[in-house]
């Protein structure tokens, strides 16, 4: 059990059966009034937001969130399938539950996927993917139209800015956590 | 970390202050931070230490000094409340206190204003001093000039809060509106003193004569923050030992450890004079005229895990 006074960013908790992740937070007291433990809050699994303020009192339940490590199979319409590496055992997330994710997704990616009990919720990728390139306009030498970057499509679909020289069939890194061109890579 | 420079400017406050009271004849005293008993407050938690507390606030040692006929007292020092941490607050913090004999909260009030003044007129490269009577705060400048503004919490409420303070406590809202509604439009222009608190929020101040529904207990509030309490010290150990016992009775539900009438405190509040006294946040103040993000900023060592 977490109490109110544990509350602070980045920490998780259940309500009403489901968990919650701690976006703001702000403590405030009248000097001789009761503690007031003011959190935003985010639906792990709705992703809807919402405010509360809570006292001293309050206390929550440690929601039952566990990572483990798995392999991106393949997708069949809009169910995103996943493999155990270890254990073999098979789930699906949907296109929804994993949002942005899908422009960094290729087969055989190994992902995190975050359960809440024995339900898939959320992934998180590797910091950074390399992604091929396949479709861009070609680096004409000596362009001076003043741009220095040019939109490029990789193979998940995703278009991202990248410096001229950058060609179809090049392979590219991305940070996943800002969407943005890292570097050329050669592998 | 502290930066050498706040280092420095912060001892020069520690320092303008001391002159001031010294000053004007008060006396700085010392007394034990830790105490076998607390004066009750429900809300106030204090941390145990070896079956004995650390004070929450110098207040049960001063006043029984007053008692034995000292008059005018001040202290600097530091204090201990159990789960108060936050931008404006950490568990461990300086207060600066004082008290005199003789008067009432609305001298105090004024003393207040005084006292701030003179140390931000002695600041010198202040990032929150904007001028010899000016503050800056959070982009905002507040004059220091006279007179400050006094508010009644009643006019506050109704004015910020859309009800009566009581009706407030009725709905048990009375401190979430306080901090959401009405604190946030305080002191911009001006500082102001908030004052006159309905009686069950004040367990240590003297009801107000001809009003005895609000005690005569002020807050003072600069850019929305809260820097200094204060009353008109209850005298009357019958009464006080009523106040107590309620604050005891209120304990058991907000999880204080508060259980024991202060028994030699009410032996000694029969000797108390009429006496003022105010407590002044003093890392607080400190982070106003700094122009700190955080109290922590404004400490010379803040505890790490909440800096």
């Amino acid at each position: 059990m977490y109490s109110a006074s544990d509350l602070r960013k980045g920490l998780k908790i259940q309500i009403d059966g489901e968990p919650y992740i701690v976006i703001d937070f702000e403590f405030s007291k009248p000097g001789k009034g009761q503690a007031l433990y003011r959190t935003k809050m985010r639906n792990m699994i709705t992703g809807n937001q919402f405010t509360n303020t809570y006292r001293s009192n309050d206390k929550f339940e440690k929601p039952d969130l566990e990572e483990r490590t798995m392999q991106f199979l393949y997708s069949q319409d809009d169910e995103y399938h996943f493999m155990d590496t270890s254990s073999y055992e098979q789930i699906f997330l949907t296109r929804e539950q994993l949002g942005d994710n899908l422009n960094y997704l290729v087969d055989n990616m190994e992902v995190q996927v975050l359960f809440f009990g024995s339900k898939p919720i959320d992934i998180s990728l590797p910091t950074f993917v390399n992604l091929e390139v396949i479709k861009a306009d070609p680096w004409v030498k000596g362009d001076t139209s003043g741009t220095d970057t040019k939109p490029v499509t990789v193979q998940t679909g995703y278009v991202v800015s990248v410096p001229p020289f950058v060609e179809v069939g090049d392979r590219i890194q991305i940070d996943t956590r800002t969407g943005e061109y890292i570097t050329r890579v050669k592998d | 970390v502290i930066s050498p420079r706040r280092l420095r400017q912060r001892s020069h406050l520690l320092t303008v202050a001391r002159s001031f009271f010294l000053a004007r004849g008060y006396v700085e005293v010392d007394t034990p931070i830790r105490l076998p008993v607390l004066l009750p407050e429900a809300h106030i938690k204090p941390f145990s230490a070896e079956g004995w507390y650390l004070q929450t606030s110098p207040e049960l040692c001063m006043k029984r000094l007053l008692a034995r006929g000292c008059s005018k007292l001040f202290q600097i020092c530091h204090c201990f409340r159990r789960e108060e941490a936050g931008r404006y607050h950490q568990e461990e913090f300086s207060l600066l206190e004082w008290y005199r004999s003789g008067w009432s909260y609305r001298e105090l009030m004024q003393e207040c204003e005084e006292f701030i003044r003179q140390l931000v007129r002695s600041g010198e490269g202040f990032a929150g001093i904007a001028g010899p009577d000016q503050l800056r705060w959070q982009g905002r400048s507040v004059s220091l000039d006279s007179p400050w503004e006094r508010l009644t919490v009643d006019e506050a409420f109704r004015r910020h809060a859309g009800m009566t303070p009581r009706e407030a406590m009725q709905r048990g809202l009375f401190d979430e509106l306080l901090v959401t509604r009405v604190e946030p439009r305080l002191g911009w222009s001006r500082p102001v003193f908030l004052h006159d608190y309905p009686a069950e929020l004040a367990s240590l101040a003297r009801l107000k004569e001809g009003e005895p529904a609000v005690a005569e207990r002020f807050e003072l509030y600069i850019g929305g923050i809260e820097l200094a309490n204060g009353f008109s010290e209850l005298t009357d150990p019958d009464e006080q030992r009523v106040r107590f016992a309620e604050e005891l009775k209120k304990s058991t539900e907000t999880g204080s450890p508060y259980r024991e009438m202060p028994e030699q405190f009410l032996a000694d509040l029969d000797h108390l004079p009429e006496t003022a006294g105010a407590a002044l946040g003093f890392d607080r103040l400190c982070m106003m005229l700094m122009a700190c993000r955080t109290v922590a900023e404004a400490m010379c060592m803040p505890v790490p895990r909440y800096a």
